[in-house]
């Protein structure tokens, strides 16, 4: 108990004093995904409009697995990018494995579907209201795709945001891809993990912190925007 | 330009879940004056006019403007009987079939800035056209429809939860728009708008067109007893 309380008082210092071994391992989290929540986005969310307003013939099949792959465990797309990028495999000459890179690859597989399912959800209902408007004004198939994901942008800021919670908080496949490299491909999470296993509560504790505050932010950033959505603000 | 008119349906026909809607219908309606539909609740009134704009899929039958389809769909507007907010203000929501046709920006903001005036929806235009009022809704949407100048509009109920003022408001409008030769094609459940506005008067009866006459000659005495039941208020067999 003693050690825990102890490791919660080093843990308070690391972040008032701004540890550099912290402060890099945050940025670097930050920067990885971020960065996969960018390429994410601008893949899966006009996806999502486009599923709302075409009528093709895979449609429903195509939703269903988008919804099957939001249940994928990231280990496993961990070790499937780990063979494509491994060595001898068919990506092997770009040298990407054990790099940032390879671990924003990794998250945007895991977070595409989550941010697609979550904005076709919404955008579905957008698009059951407009549906007679927009087409009685001749809307292209464009034009239709560019108003949905306007007036529904602030729907699709919370599917991105759950995306990035997702994504910050994921261990497995950052794990198996990115190696845990010390000032290179260690992010929160695995340092969490490695740490902990080493007995250093305190580095523990305190990147847990982060990672505990960045939820809580996030979270509070999607009811602020369900709130403002509600009240019919935007 | 080529003429619009005549429109002519040949046995149109709109069925859903293996119940029929509208049709079989004949009808040719030239370009000059108003339309005016009328029939009870459920007579398929809606039906017709979305059918006619042709954003209902028609199960049978042919529907054939004076000009290409493509022309003709692009110079007509339609009024819904419960208008459409979308999710921006009330000067974007009214821009924004100019903004589809190409129009800059700043330029549909400032022709839709003066319609909103029009219809006295002037100092609202940075407010959440989802906020607005049923009857501000309404002037929302018939400004909106009327902002390209459209050679055809449809009007379903457009006065529907409407007060007295604002009614004559949005009369005075269409009367315009039709002395400018706009072509209104409109569905209402009163009879004195029926009266003011009717060039010619479309009497639904179960999704058929039971009686189609001139105005004057229609409100004088409907050639039917359902529409001498439906005039006098009573219960229409
Ligand atoms: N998409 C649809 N699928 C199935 N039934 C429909 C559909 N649209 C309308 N109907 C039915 O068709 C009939 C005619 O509806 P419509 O809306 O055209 O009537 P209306 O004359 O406009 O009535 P009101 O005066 O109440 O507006 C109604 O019985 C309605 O339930
Ligand atoms: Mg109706």
């Amino acid at each position: 108990m003693s050690d825990l309380l102890e490791g919660m008082v080093q843990a308070f210092w690391l972040l008032v004093t701004l540890d550099s071994d912290l402060v890099e391992i945050t940025l670097r989290s930050l920067q990885v995904t971020l960065t996969a929540l960018i390429i994410a986005s601008v893949i899966a969310l006009p996806m999502a409009a486009l599923l709302s307003v075409r009528r093709f013939r895979m449609r429903r099949a195509t939703i269903a697995v988008l919804n099957a792959l939001m249940g994928l465990p990231p280990v496993v797309v961990g070790l499937i990018v780990y063979v494509f990028l491994s060595r001898s495999g068919p990506f092997g000459v770009f040298g990407l494995l054990f790099t940032p890179t390879a671990m924003i690859i990794a998250q945007v597989i895991i977070i595409v579907p989550l941010i697609a399912s979550i904005a076709h959800q919404s955008l579905r209902e957008l698009w059951s209201d407009y549906h007679d408007l927009l087409i009685s004004m001749n809307a292209t198939q464009v034009q239709r795709i560019q108003a949905l994901l306007w007036d529904g942008r602030r729907a699709l800021l919370t599917a991105a945001l759950a995306g990035f919670g997702r994504a910050i908080g994921e261990v497995g496949a950052i794990m198996v891809v990115g190696g845990n490299i010390d000032h290179a491909t260690r992010v929160l999470t695995t340092a969490i993990a490695l740490e902990t296993g080493k007995g250093d509560f305190a580095m523990a504790l305190g990147l847990g912190f982060v990672l505990i505050a960045l939820a809580i932010a996030v979270n509070l950033a999607i009811h602020w925007l369900g709130h403002t959505e509600r009240e019919g603000r935007w | 330009m080529r003429e619009m008119f005549p429109l002519v349906a040949k046995d149109a026909l709109v069925r859903r879940n293996g119940r029929v809607l509208v049709g079989p219908i004949d009808l040719q309606l030239e370009g000059k004056g108003t339309t005016i539909v009328i029939g009870p609740n459920g007579a398929g009134k809606t039906t017709l006019l979305k059918m006619l704009h042709g954003i209902m899929r028609m199960n049978g039958g042919s529907l054939d403007w004076g000009c290409a389809r493509e022309e003709a769909q692009r110079r007509q507007a339609f009024v819904f009987q419960s208008p459409v907010m979308m999710r921006r203000s009330v000067v974007d929501n009214i821009a924004y079939p100019l903004q589809l046709a190409g129009t800059a920006r700043k330029d549909a903001r400032a022709q839709a800035a003066d319609w909103a005036a029009r219809i006295s929806l002037g100092d609202a235009l940075d407010r959440p056209a989802t906020r607005l009022s049923g009857g501000e809704r309404q002037k929302l949407a018939l400004a909106r429809a009327l902002i390209r100048k459209p050679d055809v509009l449809f009007l379903d109920e457009p006065c529907a939860s409407l007060d007295g003022r604002a009614t004559r408001e949005i009369e005075d409008i269409l009367k315009q728009a039709a002395a400018e030769g706009t072509r209104l094609i409109m569905s209402t459940h009163n009879m004195g708008q029926a009266q003011r506005l009717a060039d010619e008067v479309l009497f639904v009866l179960h999704g058929r067109i039971h009686e189609f006459s001139p105005a004057a000659a229609f409100f004088a005495g409907p050639q039917t007893s359902q529409a001498q039941a439906f005039l006098n208020g009573d219960i229409v067999e």
